[in-house]
């Protein structure tokens, strides 16, 4: 009897529609938020996690609406992340229905953000997202720097070094997504998941690299992550979080099934 | 029509609440309040939670809601969720020690963890399973747990746990770092630590069976 490891899928929303494809039976509009939402919630998902990619500010607008959408007819705990700079955008996205917002670059640029956003709506409600590259030599000690951009811009921050400052500022959670594995299917960087996740004391959800489902038990018996993350393998139809769960279980991990 | 309010003192998700109280009751009328009157005339309150004890108290001061939620506790189905749990006892240890409402005796702790639990994380989050027990119902279950399966898992956010001192009043007991109260009941009241409208089916039919309950 005890808490259970969470099983997160990840949806990009584009101008109000999901994006990359997401391939269920049966279903009559996969770009549908609210649709894809419901069949994920119904496959027993435990949260889930919107990425608002909408790079134009004025489609900003459509993603509390997407929010507020799904908020009504999907009763597990919404993340929803991407494009989050200031306060009030935190407060618009929890009072459209999110549970929890993730902050990145925002994060990166101002790090009192996360102090402030913590101590107005609590460190429950705050994730911080963290983007790291292995910037180590072979044969070296594994170091991973903090990467803004997609991956493109270095920001010259330890990952670890970084991930115990957010927490110290108020993080309630940390997404730590490896940029070397994303979109790879080779796995969860487990070092670099192990390192983070031992040097703080709040939860961490693994991202960046699931391709099998075992790769999803690796990131919590190797990793040490407290929730693994994934998004193509849901999508495609692969697997489905069941099955996901089911080879967590059948590796001993404690899920909700 | 019966009416269900849901207290808005500016802590906490309550449009979550109110979607998923809407969801299961769709003939009742959910207003979301911060109105003395509205509260004192509802026929249900929903009293729920996030952030720190502190901030919470102040807050109920300040929306001057102290007196209306302390009638209703008194006399009618009362839900309390997370902090709405929490700020029921005498004291919580959150913010160096805050004085809470004070209906239940009792205090609020902190996880704690001992050398060897470091992988235990603060807070505790996500879906943990609740034993529940048979407060004040002869048919051995209490009307709230109605149609859930005992052990069934349920969403927690939180980083302080109650410690009723009567423990006829726990109503659900869970597992992480300590054996902890999860949910208590007496009487017309009933509150939970875990977030039943984050919570997928067992929730939902923890709400729908307050929205019918007559205690």
């Amino acid at each position: 009897m005890g808490l259970a490891k969470r099983v997160i899928p990840c949806l990009d929303v584009d101008g109000g529609r999901v994006v990359k494809g997401v391939n269920f039976v049966d279903i009559v509009d996969a770009g549908d938020p609210v649709e894809a939402a419901k069949r994920y919630g119904d496959a027993g998902a435990d949260e889930l996690t919107f990425l608002d990619i909408t790079a134009s500010v004025e489609h900003r607008e459509t993603i509390y609406s997407v929010v507020e959408q799904v908020a009504s007819e999907v009763f597990i705990p919404l993340t929803v992340g991407g494009g989050v700079r200031a306060v009030s955008d935190i407060r618009n996205l929890l009072n459209a229905g999110a549970d929890k917002v993730s902050i990145n670059t925002a994060a990166v640029h101002n790090p009192d953000l996360v102090k402030q956003a913590a101590d107005h709506v609590g460190s429950q409600c705050i994730v911080v997202a963290i983007d790291a590259k292995g910037v180590h030599q072979p044969g070296e000690t594994p170091r991973w720097e903090i990467f803004t951009h997609g991956g493109r811009k270095p920001t010259g921050l330890d990952a670890v070094a970084w991930a115990e400052k957010m927490t110290a500022l108020g993080a309630g959670e940390l997404l730590v997504t490896s940029m070397d594995r994303d979109g790879t299917k080779s796995g969860f960087n487990l070092p670099l998941t192990r390192a983070i996740a031992d040097a703080v004391s709040i939860p961490v959800i693994a991202s960046g690299g699931v391709g099998t489902l075992t790769h999803l038990v690796e990131g919590v018996e190797q990793g040490g992550a407290d929730a693994v993350l994934a998004a193509s393998i849901f999508h495609f139809g692969e697997y489905t979080v069941a099955e996901a769960k089911q080879a967590m279980r059948d590796a001993g991990i404690e899920v909700r099934l | 029509m019966t009416t269900i309010a849901v207290i808005d003192y500016g802590m906490g998700n309550l449009r979550s609440v109110a979607k998923a109280i809407e969801h299961v009751a769709p003939k009742a009328k959910v207003v979301v309040t911060s109105s003395a009157q509205v509260i004192d005339s509802a026929d249900r309150i929903i009293f729920p939670g996030q952030g720190a004890a502190r901030d919470c108290m102040a807050s109920l001061r300040s929306h001057e809601l102290i007196e209306p939620i302390a009638a209703a506790y008194r006399s009618k189905p009362f839900l309390g969720i997370c902090m709405g749990l929490q700020v029921l006892f005498d004291t919580s240890d959150e913010n160096n020690g805050v004085a809470c409402l004070g209906f239940v005796p009792g205090s609020v702790v902190r996880f704690e963890r001992k050398p060897g639990q470091e992988s235990y994380k603060i807070p505790h989050m996500g879906w943990n399973e609740v034993l529940q027990s048979g407060v004040n119902d002869s048919s051995g279950g209490h009307r709230l747990w109605h149609n859930i399966p005992d052990r069934s898992r349920f969403y927690f956010v939180h980083s302080y746990y109650v410690q009723p001192q009567q423990t006829d009043m726990v109503a659900g007991r869970s597992e992480y770092l300590a054996n902890f109260c999860s949910a208590i009941a007496k009487d017309n009241v009933f509150a939970t630590q875990f977030h039943p409208e984050k919570s997928a089916d067992n929730g939902l039919q923890l709400l729908r069976n307050f929205s019918e309950w007559k205690p």
